[in-house]
């Protein structure tokens, strides 16, 4: 097939032909990819005017409720800091479910393998503190961070493979009971005496927490997640196991009669995403708190899910996309001190970019602009 | 007569009572569920529906007096939602799981904003049926506090066997679940049963979430909900579709998430939050032990994308 394609080359352009030159396969992918750009940035701005259209109904001008959400979110040097600082956590939990959506599966659990991954890193930081140089203490907090969020999220991919037991309601069950987990721990066995009415457990020594990126006041645990896109690019996109994946998301019927291990991609694919995710709540324990206790929950799993779904479950798109909520996140409290909103108008503002991504959805291939002509 | 002390056989009593109260929102949840995934659709946002319900339900009841008000809002704001979700769901290429994920986000985030200034007032709730009359032990009595909402949950679960088997608007969304094609060539909208549905799912759903607020634990706060909405959706695929399983598992449920306040009442408090989690284990545990990878799940609408 290959050969027919490079045949009909741009030389041969103004011929009329039956197979598509390469010219036009290329400019189709370049009009679906400026589609996928297009479409959901259109999105977003509709659902910017909704929520003005919300927060009016609270007697807010929309006009200040833009211009505090651009100053609080990259009006500054500071707020650019306080973005992406808030947009790391988001970048590996919309990997969570970016990785095995390219596998055809639905994984919303990222919030549970952040749980378990922050858990298990300062369940191995605390004693490697006292023995072992940071280097080291970071290392085994990593390592033990991404094997706890990946068996998390393996297992449920696992009872998919091998029970057919739905791994979009398996992985939100697996949530509920890794906030549980985390609670029974912080508040029994692993708990710090010394922390009173906010139960956690005993503080990681200074020297050991990760960090900052040299000139910035923004933890490495960016470039973490920043690395993990990128390597999950390259596995997905440009390698044949990626290939193979990617088939087993098209069609697992099909993957199955070409003779595709298909279990072990699903486990493997699963274990990357929740590793990603528990890198996420390692990074959060090691850069932020210092220390685990019920805060961890925060909800950075759940806002992962919508950035992984406007990224359109693509590694690389994920990074601008992360930043991009992580500067609403920082605006947030902009929007709470000056135009006195309340804190969950960002959860509102989440659900409505949501909401319309997903109409925005059934405009796909509706343009004729992204579709160069058949011949 | 003086209270009797019951020691250890608080524990059951406890566990049956809670059966009751903490099983009547998933009993509401999942019969809504069940009809809805019956026309062929998952409706995994009935979390923020539940979320949404308990919350406009808690304010309505502050704000008129009225708790039955609030039941009624409640409802009608979950079948907004409900139609919210089938509206989307019938653009296409629309994915209705990705769009029950969305619903779920941002009917729990309206609800916390819309809920901000409810936290603190306290709203009138609805009041219980005291049965266990007859009984001088304080503990019976107190399980035998029923609410009104869970015997019109308990009529509902036959009403709804009867509808789907025997009434011509049961035997089209059955139809619709089982082949939209079939329904189309016979002249029926299949957008329209389906939004029918996904509304009438939506209202049940609002109402178990307004029993949250206005009955057990009876007031309004970000915590109120934690996963009882997703758990009723999974609570249906465990019951096969069957509205009667779905009665008796949410009973189960409702036992399994009292064991941990009812041990804690017996001076057993390590694994609280383990034990508050068992409706959880028990729904993972149950998918685990009843679905297969080899055929499809008996009972299950064709249409169903979830078990496909």
């Amino acid at each position: 097939m290959t050969s027919e394609l490079i045949a009909g080359d741009a030389a041969a352009d103004d011929r009329p032909a039956v197979i598509p030159a390469e010219s036009v396969i290329r400019r189709d992918a370049i009009g679906r990819a400026a589609e996928a750009v297009v479409i959901p940035l259109g999105a977003l701005i509709v659902s910017l005017l909704l929520f003005g259209v919300f927060v009016a109904f609270a007697g807010i001008n929309p006009l200040d409720l833009y211009s505090a959400m651009v100053l609080g979110s990259f009006g500054s040097w500071f707020s650019v800091q306080n973005t992406l600082t808030l947009a790391s956590p988001l970048v590996l939990t919309a990997l969570c479910t970016a990785l095995p959506a390219q596998a055809g599966l639905m994984v919303i659990g990222g919030e549970g393998a952040f749980v378990i991954g922050g858990l298990a890193a300062i369940a191995v930081g605390l004693p490697l503190s006292t023995a072992a140089p940071p280097a080291l203490v970071q290392l085994g907090m990593a390592i033990a961070g991404m094997a706890a969020g990946g068996a998390w999220i393996a297992f449920a991919g696992a009872l998919r493979h091998w029970r057919g037991v739905n791994e979009t309601i398996s992985t939100l069950l697996l949530t509920y009971i890794g906030i549980a987990v985390l609670n029974h721990m912080v508040e029994g066995v692993m708990r710090d005496p010394a922390s009173l009415n906010k139960p956690a457990t005993h503080a990681l020594p200074n020297a050991d927490m990760i960090g900052n990126i040299p000139g910035m006041d923004v933890h490495m645990g960016l470039i973490y997640g920043l690395i993990f896109c990128v390597i999950a690019y390259i596995l997905f996109f440009h390698t044949t196991f990626g290939f193979a994946a990617r088939m087993v998301g098209g069609n697992p019927r099909a993957a199955r009669l070409a003779g595709l291990a298909v279990g072990r991609i699903v486990m493997i694919v699963t274990t990357l995403a929740g590793a990603a995710g528990g890198l996420a709540g390692m990074v959060e324990v090691a850069a932020v708190q210092g220390r685990a206790s019920a805060t961890l929950a925060a909800g950075y799993g759940y806002t992962g899910i919508l950035v992984a779904f406007i990224a359109r479950q693509n590694p690389l798109a994920v990074i601008p996309v992360a930043i991009l909520f992580g500067g609403i996140n920082a605006s947030g409290g902009l929007l709470q001190r000056r135009l006195d909103l309340p804190d969950a108008s960002v959860l509102v503002l989440q659900g409505i970019i949501f909401v319309v991504i997903l109409a925005s959805e059934t405009l796909f291939g509706r343009f004729k602009i992204f579709r160069p002509k058949e011949n | 007569m003086a209270d009797v002390g019951i020691g250890w056989w608080g524990v059951p009593l406890a566990v049956a009572a809670g059966a009751v109260r903490a099983g009547t929102p998933f009993l509401f949840v999942s019969l809504g569920e069940l009809l809805t995934e019956k026309s062929g659709r998952i409706n995994l946002g009935l979390e923020g529906t539940l979320v949404m319900g308990a919350m406009s339900g808690y304010g309505t009841a502050y704000l008129t007096g009225s708790p039955w008000l609030g039941v009624l809002v409640a409802g009608i704001t979950g079948s907004l939602f409900g139609a919210l979700h089938a509206g989307l769901c019938s653009l296409p290429r629309v994915n209705d799981i990705a769009v029950g994920i969305a619903l779920m986000l941002f009917g729990t985030g309206l609800a916390f904003y819309l809920g901000k200034p409810l936290i603190q007032p306290q709203a009138p709730t609805l009041p219980a049926l005291h049965l266990g009359w007859w009984s001088s032990i304080a503990a019976v009595r107190d399980a035998l506090k029923i609410n009104g909402l869970f015997i019109v949950g308990a009529l509902l679960a036959p009403a709804i066997v009867w509808l789907l088997r025997s009434t011509r608007w049961g035997m089209i969304v059955r139809m619709v679940g089982d082949s939209a094609d079939a329904a189309r060539a016979m002249g029926y909208s299949v957008d329209w049963v389906r939004l029918l549905a996904t509304m009438t799912g939506g209202f049940l759903a609002g109402i178990g979430g307004s029993f949250l607020s206005l009955y057990y634990p009876g007031s309004w706060s970000e915590g109120l909900s934690s996963g009882q909405g997703i758990t009723a959706v999974a609570l249906v695929i465990f019951a096969r579709w069957s509205p009667m399983n779905c009665f008796y598992a949410s009973l189960l449920f409702g036992g399994a998430g009292a064991l941990g306040p009812a041990l804690q009442s017996v001076g057993i408090h390590s694994g609280y939050y383990l034990f508050n989690a068992a409706p959880y284990f028990l729904t993972l545990f149950i998918m685990v032990l009843t679905s297969s990878s080899e055929h499809r799940l008996s009972g299950a609408p064709s249409e169903l994308s979830i078990t496909r």
